[in-house]
């Protein structure tokens, strides 16, 4: 037979079998982009993430005999983990939505008609690019026994505070904490505030809703999203509130300051693998359920605003 | 519109002359507003009455125009205020920093002693509180460079670790930006459901606190013979997907028929990557670069735990152990390491607010 015949099966096949090779060059291709990325990452996070997982069911670093969940058990028991996982979970749980209400507020501010937006914008935005261990000495100025606001606040016949050493380190790192991520968290709702459509808030205008109205019930399902990614930038970046913490008080913190990353620097000075490990499974699974809540609170309320 | 009522050409008529009075029947079944206007009187006005009105009705509108734009002003006025408080709350600890780096060693210790002695833990309990009365004065009374002379001059450590700093964070964000650009382009050209699920891993292991990723990275750094080197804190700074998650959350609005369109030119995935992708998302790389290295710049947590020997310590660390003994030189040293991050603000600032902008938008 001649080669040109028409055969449907044979034409189908070639078809099928061009896609697959060109589809395997595009796999090839964009696997070739992700390689460097890829082998970083599993080398240096998801490889070493499983090992900590198998170790942190042994004994020790050097045992490796199976002792199922009892590490687990030891690091939830310890007092030291639960005051820690307790100050951090505070903490957050304080600071986050201050963060995001704070953030919101300020970009309403700078969304409004006044003079001079964009020199406020920078000079809110300056904290973050500032290192905390170059501010410290100045918080410590502020806040220590014998600081500057308890002699200004002498003045006013106030008892001086112990700040970094009672209960009110809390605020204290909190205001550091915002003073920091606020304007961050600014630049992402100003334009978040600038991307609702005009027309819309216009036309509410002429309908005579107020300025409060206007804010619940036009711009605030355009703003979801955005609130939950700065919730989510805040809670990362609420972890990280450890740098103050360690710069300002040193290894030893007062109790109400004692972070779990002290407890995590503790365990790395005493080598202890099996609590280490163990620890660090813990909160990942707590970061993954949070992040998880999270991320489900987002598609129902995304879900509302489209309806 | 009253004015339209009357128009010049209808004969005026003296208003003592008035049309019957318009009845709205009694509809006792409608208890609403209408029963309140049964008798509606149209009345034909004088033009004297009506200019009259018409006067009035204007400095009305004017009187509130006036009240509106009182409280306009005075809100605005309340707005910069409040901008201005913050502003202030915000830039006050940087000035400071900056103003008592000028001050001579001896002022510093005889203003902040106070201070710094209750810092120290061992004289925390004791009657220093009572004792010390503080001086706080935050503007030198001379500007001297006494700081900066023995910061720089003679004493090498500071050097030392400001070079420690720069040599951990330049490579780590020149190589984590190279890493995430190719990384976010394949995630973004090649959307297939497995790859999906990669980058949701990717999501998820930069949504991980350093108290969770330290562990395996200590473990790794153990294996690999480089713990307590710089190369312990630089190579998984390089692969960290912080970067890989925003840069594709970029590329990922570069509208598709321009890839098309270069397609259609005949170019290769190369060609694309750096004459398309990576052009229009300039701003999201600077400014990435720029959030990279005030990250890194600050990090405290990693050398901490990766690094054991004091002298490989970056300049963040050391700064904070430097505080009670040496306080004389320590707010030139803070200034100083501050200046690297607020050049880069100054130089960037367009890019990185572009960038941190976009970022939010999905």
């Amino acid at each position: 037979m001649a080669a040109h015949e028409y055969n449907p099966e044979e034409v189908r096949k070639r078809r099928i079998k061009g896609r697959r090779k060109r589809n395997f060059r595009e796999w090839c291709i964009f696997t070739g982009y992700l390689t460097p990325s890829l082998l970083g990452v599993l080398l240096f996070f998801f490889g070493p993430m499983l090992i900590v997982l198998v170790q942190s069911f042994q004994r020790s670093a050097t045992n490796s005999e199976f002792v199922g969940v009892d590490n687990y058990v030891h690091v939830w028991n310890n007092q030291a983990f639960q005051s820690a996982a307790k100050n951090t979970l505070i903490f957050a749980g304080l600071a986050v939505p201050l963060a995001v209400l704070l953030s919101l507020l300020l970009a309403l501010l700078l969304s409004s008609k006044i003079p001079g937006k964009s020199v406020f914008r920078s000079i809110m935005l300056n904290p973050m690019m500032v290192p905390v261990a170059s501010i410290v000495l100045i918080w410590q100025v502020m806040f220590s026994y014998n600081g500057a606001l308890n002699t200004y606040m002498g003045w006013f016949g106030i008892d001086k505070i112990d700040w970094m050493k009672s209960n009110w380190s809390r605020l204290v790192i909190l205001i550091l904490f915002l003073w920091k991520n606020l304007g961050y968290n600014m630049v992402l709702f100003i334009s978040a505030i600038s991307a609702v459509p005009a027309e819309q808030l216009e036309s509410a205008k002429m309908d005579g809703a107020n300025a409060v109205r206007r804010f619940f019930s036009i711009k605030l399902p355009y703003l979801w999203p955005t609130i939950f990614f700065v919730g989510i930038m805040s809670l990362i970046n609420s972890f990280k509130i450890f740098r103050e913490v360690y710069l300002l008080t040193g290894d030893y913190p007062v109790n109400a300051l004692y972070m779990l990353q002290h407890f995590m620097n503790n365990m790395f000075s005493h080598l202890d693998n099996a609590k280490l490990t163990a620890a660090a499974i813990i909160m990942c699974i707590a970061m993954i359920i949070i992040v998880g809540a999270l991320f489900i609170a987002e598609n129902r309320l995304g879900r509302d605003t489209e309806e | 519109m009253k004015k339209n009522a009357i128009t010049p050409l209808q004969p005026l008529q003296p208003a003592d002359v008035r049309p019957a009075p318009l009845k709205v029947g009694d509809d006792s079944h409608n208890h609403g507003s209408v029963r309140d206007i049964q008798e509606v009187e149209i009345v034909r006005l004088s033009p004297e009455e009506l200019e009259r009105r018409h006067e009035k009705a204007r400095v009305d509108a004017r009187r509130r125009a006036k009240v509106r734009n009182i409280i306009s002003h005075f809100w605005t006025t309340v707005g910069v205020a409040l901008a201005v408080f913050i502003a202030i709350f915000a830039l006050m600890p940087i000035v400071l920093t900056i103003l008592d780096s000028f001050m001579s060693t001896d002022e510093i210790k005889t203003n902040y002693s106070a201070v710094y002695n209750s810092l120290s833990s061992a004289a925390a309990e004791t009657k220093t509180y009572l004792s010390s009365t503080p001086k706080l004065k935050m503007i030198p009374d001379f500007v001297s460079f006494s700081q900066y002379k023995t910061l720089l001059f003679l004493s090498p450590t500071y050097l030392l670790k400001f070079w420690n700093s720069v040599a951990l964070v330049v490579p780590i964000v020149l190589g984590q930006i190279t890493v995430g650009c190719l990384a976010s382009y394949s995630f973004s050209r090649y959307r297939k459901k497995r790859r999906e699920v990669l980058f949701f891993s990717y999501v998820i292991l930069m949504l991980m606190p350093f108290q969770v990723t330290l562990v395996p990275n200590y473990l790794i750094a153990n294996k690999l013979g480089i713990y307590n080197t710089w190369w312990a804190i630089i190579l998984p700074g390089i692969f960290s997907t912080f970067s890989v998650f925003l840069l594709s959350k970029y590329m990922r609005q570069i509208p598709s028929s321009y890839i098309e369109a270069a397609k259609l030119d005949g170019a290769n995935e190369w060609q694309i990557f750096t004459r398309i992708s990576l052009p229009m998302c300039k701003s999201a790389v600077y400014a990435m670069a720029i959030l990279l290295f005030i990250d890194y710049w600050n990090m405290v947590e990693q050398p901490l735990i990766l690094l054991e020997d004091a002298s490989k310590q970056p300049l963040s660390v050391f700064l904070s152990q430097i505080n009670a003994s040496e306080v004389g030189v320590a707010f030139a040293a803070s200034f100083i390491f501050m200046v690297p991050p607020l050049l880069i603000f100054l130089y960037g600032e367009q890019y990185l607010v572009e960038g941190i902008s976009r970022s939010g938008i999905k």
